[in-house]
């Protein structure tokens, strides 16, 4: 991994998100949705978009140019008519049921630590086909063996009525496939091992005879995650892009001056 | 329709009235907001339409509100409202979680005059297992066990929103913005902020109006330039990010939030200027 020794954690975890929306064993993907407070997922679509792939792309954090004119419940309604094939969650608390907590730690709701709150995920993981969990913090305190409140469930009983659940849950360390119900170590990134994925993870999970590497974004594509895919998300996380890139708004403005 | 002030539109909103927010950036009215806080009202009760921010935690941190229903409390980057975390945690406020499409959705059966409306999803989370006010039945049209959720319509008293503009009849300009329509239509009245009135009837421009909400829905409206700050308005201003980020430090503490009031809200004129 010489040549591409600086690649951030960020970047690989966009890498990632991008080879899991292309896995041909997977539902397809004709239209993606991104939701609010989601740059990782933003960016491995505008990834996908600026290698040419043929993605209807719909991102709901942008303040004007945005893919819907019937307001906010637009893409509610289309989900529920099954008309995005992937959406991505995240959540304070995951659990080894793929069931996510965005509302808080403590009693009901959020007395210890409120976390910002369910958003439409409790409608969303069921009406989905194909849902991607990331969550760049992968600590004891976010993989849980049970969250404390379920925002959405990951799994549910027969009679209930639901479209899909998990794909797959990103982190800042590894990429778990859920499948039947568990979690399966599927690569890890580059600096952990499977004792670095076992001390940090209080959820339970499978682990294959091997485990290999997560896959390193190429040349191409770290080029591409620093010129234009930054270009697009300069205005909608800005915060994101000079973290990550070291780029700013401002200064994009400077140099179209 | 004749615009009267910020401070009198304020005054139309009682104690212990039931009020719809619009998230930030989304025509959320700062300045109605802050006014209210000035007025010292009481005991609302409010509606984040789905979400909220920077208003309802201003509302929650000033004491101005008991009860809070909203699918997520959020200053973007900034995280979770503060004020609104450290009331969940002093136990000073009550909170009726909920979730995007289910706010959606109650507000669509008032739209239409209907006691409830059913939706997809939800089944499995706790936010419906706190929520005695929804119920879950078998689906009267299915052969096979099919659990489906039903909301009770949300018929709020006021919707706050802040518009581009509004003609002299009183229909306002919200553009692509149908939440607010839905929100409008749904609330018993609408008090509106604008940047400017214009001449003419919106609704007789072709181009313009499928963005209008009648006046059948507005109740009042006053002139607050750059009255969403600092939330961002459509394609004429952006959001303030700084304040916000600014905003989010200050109200981690009661000291600091009471500053900041002193500072932007009670302080008079209002200090919009970026």
């Amino acid at each position: 991994m010489s040549a591409a020794s600086d690649v951030t954690v960020q970047e690989i975890l966009i890498a990632a998100v991008t080879r899991l929306i292309l896995d041909p064993t997977a539902p397809p993907a004709r239209h993606i949705a991104v939701g609010m407070a989601s740059p990782i997922p933003a960016a491995a679509c505008w990834l996908l978009k600026k290698q040419g792939y043929d993605l209807r792309l719909s991102l709901l954090q942008r303040a004007t140019g945005g893919p819907f004119s019937e307001g906010g419940r637009e893409l509610f309604d289309l989900a529920g008519q099954g008309r995005i094939d992937i959406f991505f969650l995240s959540g304070g608390q995951i659990d080894s049921q793929a069931n996510i907590n965005m509302v808080g730690v403590g009693d009901w709701p959020g007395s210890q630590v409120r976390f910002p709150g369910s958003f439409g995920s409790a409608f969303m993981y069921s009406v989905t086909p194909r849902t991607i969990l990331f969550r760049e913090e992968h600590s004891a305190r976010v993989l849980v063996e049970k969250v404390d409140h379920i925002s959405a469930a990951g799994t549910s009983p027969p009679e209930v009525w639901r479209r899909g659940t998990a794909q797959a849950l990103v982190t800042g360390r590894c990429i778990f496939r859920f499948d039947n119900g568990r979690f399966t170590l599927a690569s890890i990134h580059p600096g952990e091992t499977l004792e670095s994925i076992d001390a940090n993870t209080a959820m339970s999970y499978l682990t294959p005879p091997h485990v290999p590497f997560t896959e390193l974004p190429t040349a191409e594509e770290l080029a591409l995650l620093r010129g234009p895919v930054c270009d697009e998300m300069l205005n909608t996380y800005p915060d994101f892009c000079r973290r990550v890139w070291g780029r700013s708004a401002d200064q994009n403005q400077e140099n179209a001056a | 329709m004749t615009p009267i002030s910020l401070e009198a539109l304020a005054a139309r909103v009682n104690d212990g009235a039931l009020i719809a927010l619009p998230p930030d950036d989304s025509l959320s009215s700062g300045a109605l907001v802050r006014a209210i806080v000035r007025r010292g009202v009481k005991h609302l009760r409010l509606i984040g339409v789905p979400t909220t921010g920077y208003a309802a935690d201003l509302l929650i941190g000033a004491g101005c509100a008991d009860v809070i229903e909203t699918a997520a409390m959020s200053l973007g980057e900034a995280g979770t409202g503060p004020r609104f975390a450290a009331a969940i945690a002093a136990g000073t406020i009550r909170v009726l979680d909920a979730t995007c499409p289910a706010i959606h959705t109650a507000l669509q059966a008032a739209e239409k005059g209907v006691p409830f409306m059913p939706l997809r999803g939800v089944l499995g989370s706790d936010v419906l297992g706190h929520r005695p006010d929804w119920h879950v039945i078998a689906n009267p049209f299915a052969s096979d066990d099919d659990p489906i959720l039903l909301l009770p319509a949300i018929t709020p008293d006021f919707a706050l929103f802040h518009a581009s503009c509004a003609d002299e009849e009183g229909n306002v300009w919200v553009g692509r913005r149908r939440e607010l329509a839905t929100m409008a239509h749904a609330a018993r009245a609408s008090l509106v902020t604008v940047e400017r009135i214009v001449k003419g009837r919106l609704l007789d421009d072709e181009r313009l109006a499928a963005g209008v909400i009648s006046a059948v829905y507005v109740d009042a409206i006053a002139v607050a330039e750059r009255g969403a700050w600092p939330s961002g308005l459509l394609d004429e201003y952006d959001s303030d990010r700084a304040h916000i980020a600014a905003y989010a430090r200050a109200a981690r503490t009661q000291a600091g939030f009471a500053e900041y009031l002193a500072q932007f809200v009670t302080a008079q004129p209002e200090r919009t200027a970026a």
